[in-house]
């Protein structure tokens, strides 16, 4: 057994170092707000950058970069065209407190409900907030966790990196 | 020698696939994560720490790795307490591969095997997940089938044994106490508005779902003629209208004697039901919730949160500053009565009270209280929850005077310019703390408790933020009379101060100072300061946090499960990194 995870994992990390080195999303299938299924894998912003931060109604500072990313998203969005996803980890004790807090908030995301942490496993999110930068090809070019004041600012730099490109 | 060959096997393995699918490598993809929390002890006469009994340094630690290819996946997870760090279980003392999994997902079909992580409804019947934080990992190893036969309508089907600690899979072995039974389960939802073309877009949403979970367990018991199968089944129904949004689901389980309801043989019920309204700028949510008798664990000799199949899900408030979640209400799932309102308002931009930024306000209400429990006999002659009875009669909307929790709580958040912002909240609290932690005879904490959360932006990459909080009891405090023989219970009791300075350079840098002071306990010897520092580096998915000082009695809770955490002192490593 112990040999055979052995050469298991040796296998996969042999496979990996060949493997591409940006990922793409994987195939998870939440609910949005409205109820209606959304895969993960499919996510498309006609080529532009997509973010996808993962929060909790509970979590302190997935709150403030809320705030401090909603601040900003209008002008974010006219200059790059990038669409922020905000995936919620919060269980089936908080799911029914989502769109109130988020409507509440004001927040101008689309949120996706992740009630038993799916995509939370598949993305190897380990505490929230954490946030992911996916290209146009939908690879994922960045990701940070952790959220200190101002730290939109850097996630924008990368945002404005792979948007350039574009054009 | 042999690793080696294993290793060029690998290497060549991967290299012939590599000569001959080129293509199917390109879509390989490895990902993984890690983590590592360790903790250093030292005794501290200070706090009463006069004894390490034996453990110097506890380490828990985890890799996980996962690999995908188009709809197949495959993962595994590394796990290592060496020993445990301490609140943790100590069964979990060990090394080895915890969880890994194979499978396959496509529109119409999903397939797992392995280590399964999955809920049905809001989990009342079946809920497996794993939580890091609090040693908690229920996985069910075993398969699942997941079928999508058109669109809006799922169907899952599943079973296998539930993670008991490191208790090995395929032997039973009763004489080690591990009595684990098989879980089996259904569950099909059916979402209208995605099923039937005509209510596509309609405003009008409908959802429906049931479920149906057993378990075999083995009857081992010498008093009691423990059932073989039990069953549980739970039915839901999720309704919109426009801004409006209802769910309820409601859940029974045959009877179930088992230690945690003292062996009695009474049905279980569940009901919780959820309704919210919500526009820009506004959102309200009213909840109600009634649980009586819904442990539900794939061995009935099981403690504490040892091998739940159900999860039931508290409904209150999670504060996450350091005093106000110093008392956080668990679940009592063999009976509560609950109910909680929030309130989310942002007073709009540009007006008087809303300022530049706006001004968001948020009130939260909740209150839990005991189920009404009689006498199963007439004229009282059984004594309630007696082992081997019926256990007791409850009327279904009836409350009982017996409080467990309430918590009455108002913030503001406001942003006043481009560098200052301040958070503030105000908190009531009752916490019958006998009921919830155990303590015996100690009276309830009635408390006010109140946080000011305030940040200013130095420049672009540097930050100050500072915390001041104050818990202070009505009833117990400096002066309170507490018997020698009760102290025990009186730990934390008492007023609370705490104040915290961090300072943070943007984006990897943050450090911080914080005291917390037990300055009111009834108990001179109790009242003690609670110094920490740390220091936290952050480069893109890693962490890095030390920390050191002293950690105070307490509770950490994720989703009303809670652990509680001894009185420490020393330090405390975290490294944590995502690829």
């Amino acid at each position: 057994m112990k040999r055979l995870t052995t050469l298991l994992l040796m296998a996969l990390m042999v496979t990996g170092l060949y493997a591409q080195s940006k990922s793409e999303l994987p195939n998870v299938t939440l609910k949005n707000l409205d109820g209606k299924d959304v895969n993960i894998a499919k996510l498309s912003n006609n080529g532009n950058p997509i973010v996808i931060t993962f929060w909790a109604t509970w979590c302190g500072p997935c709150i403030k970069e809320h705030n401090a990313l909603n601040d900003v998203y209008q002008d974010w969005q006219d200059e790059t065209g990038v669409k922020i996803y905000s995936v919620s980890i919060d269980d089936s004790r908080s799911t029914a407190k989502v769109k109130p807090v988020v409507e509440g908030k004001g927040w101008d995301f689309e949120i996706l409900l992740d009630v038993n942490s799916d995509l939370k496993r598949a993305m190897n999110v380990s505490n929230p907030p954490h946030t992911f930068l996916i290209d146009g090809n939908g690879k994922i070019v960045y990701q940070h966790t952790g959220y200190i004041e101002g730290g939109e600012e850097d996630l924008y730099e990368e945002i404005l990196k792979i948007a350039k490109k574009k054009k | 020698m042999r690793k080696h060959i294993f290793a060029l096997t690998a290497l060549a393995l991967a290299f012939s696939l590599r000569a001959s699918a080129q293509s199917f490598l390109e879509n390989s993809q490895v990902n993984g994560s890690f983590q590592t929390d360790a903790q250093y002890y030292m005794l501290d006469k200070g706090i009463d720490i006069n004894d390490l009994k034996g453990k110097q340094l506890g380490i828990n630690g985890f890799g996980k790795i996962g690999y995908t290819n188009g709809n197949f996946s495959a993962g595994m997870r590394f796990e290592a307490f060496l020993p445990e760090m301490n609140g943790f279980r100590s069964e979990l003392n060990g090394v080895g591969l915890a969880n890994f999994f194979a499978s396959y997902n496509n529109d119409f079909i999903g397939v797992t095997v392995g280590d399964i992580y999955d809920q049905f409804g809001c989990g009342f019947v079946f809920r497996t997940y794993e939580e890091w934080s609090l040693g908690m990992d229920n996985a069910l190893r075993g398969v699942r089938v997941v079928l999508r036969p058109t669109k809006g309508v799922t169907i899952k089907g599943l079973y296998g044994r539930q993670r008991f600690y490191w208790a090995p899979y395929l032997e039973r072995d009763f004489s080690s106490d591990d009595y684990r039974g098989i879980v089996r389960g259904a569950d099909a939802e059916w979402d209208l508005n995605q099923s039937i073309a005509s209510m596509n877009e309609s405003k009008f949403r409908m959802s429906i779902g049931g479920s149906f979970v057993s378990k075999k367990q083995y009857d081992q018991s010498l008093f009691y003629y423990i059932p073989e199968n039990v069953g549980a089944a739970a039915g839901r129904v999720n309704l919109g209208y426009g801004n409006w949004a209802f769910s309820t689901e409601y859940a029974y389980k045959i009877n179930d004697p088992s230690a945690i309801n003292n062996f009695i043989y009474k049905e279980g019920r569940a009901l919780m039901s959820s309704l919210s309204y919500s526009q820009k700028g506004f959102g309200a949510v009213l909840q109600v919730k009634r649980v009586d008798n819904m442990s539900f664990k794939s061995m009935y000799t099981g403690k504490q949160n040892d091998l739940d199949i159900n999860f039931i899900p508290p409904i209150n408030y999670t504060h996450t500053h350091s005093l106000p979640s110093m008392y956080t209400y668990s679940t009592q799932p063999n009976g509560e009565m609950a109910a909680q309102l929030q309130v989310n308002y942002t007073i709009p931009k540009g007006t008087a009270l809303g300022g530049k930024y706006g001004t968001k306000l948020a009130f939260n209400m909740s209150q839990v209280n005991d189920i009404v429990r009689d006498s199963v006999q007439f004229g009282d002659q059984m004594a309630l929850n007696t082992p081997g009875s019926l256990g007791y009669i409850s009327k279904f909307f009836a409350i009982s005077d017996h409080r467990f929790f309430r918590d009455i709580n108002f913030e503001i958040d406001k942003k006043i310019n481009k560098d200052w912002h301040l958070t503030a909240q105000y908190i009531n609290l009752y916490y019958d703390i006998e009921t919830i932690e155990g303590h015996a005879g100690a009276p309830a904490v009635k408390a006010n408790i109140g946080f000011l959360d305030v940040t200013y932006k130095i420049n672009k990459r540097q930050s100050l933020r500072l915390e001041l909080q104050g818990l202070w009891e009505n009833e117990v405090h400096k002066g309170y009379e507490v018997d020698e023989s009760e102290k025990k219970d009186f730990q934390k009791r008492g007023d609370w101060a705490f104040a915290l300075l961090e300072y943070s350079i943007n984006p990897h840098w943050s450090f911080s100072i914080a005291d917390k002071w037990n300055y009111g306990n009834p108990v001179e010897e109790y009242r003690d300061h609670y110094f920490t520092g740390t220091i936290s580096y952050i480069h893109d998915a890693t962490r890095i946090m030390l920390s050191a000082g002293r950690q105070s009695e307490g509770v950490v809770c994720v989703g009303g499960v809670c652990r509680t955490v001894p009185a420490s002192s020393g330090v405390t490593l975290t490294v944590s990194t995502a690829f």
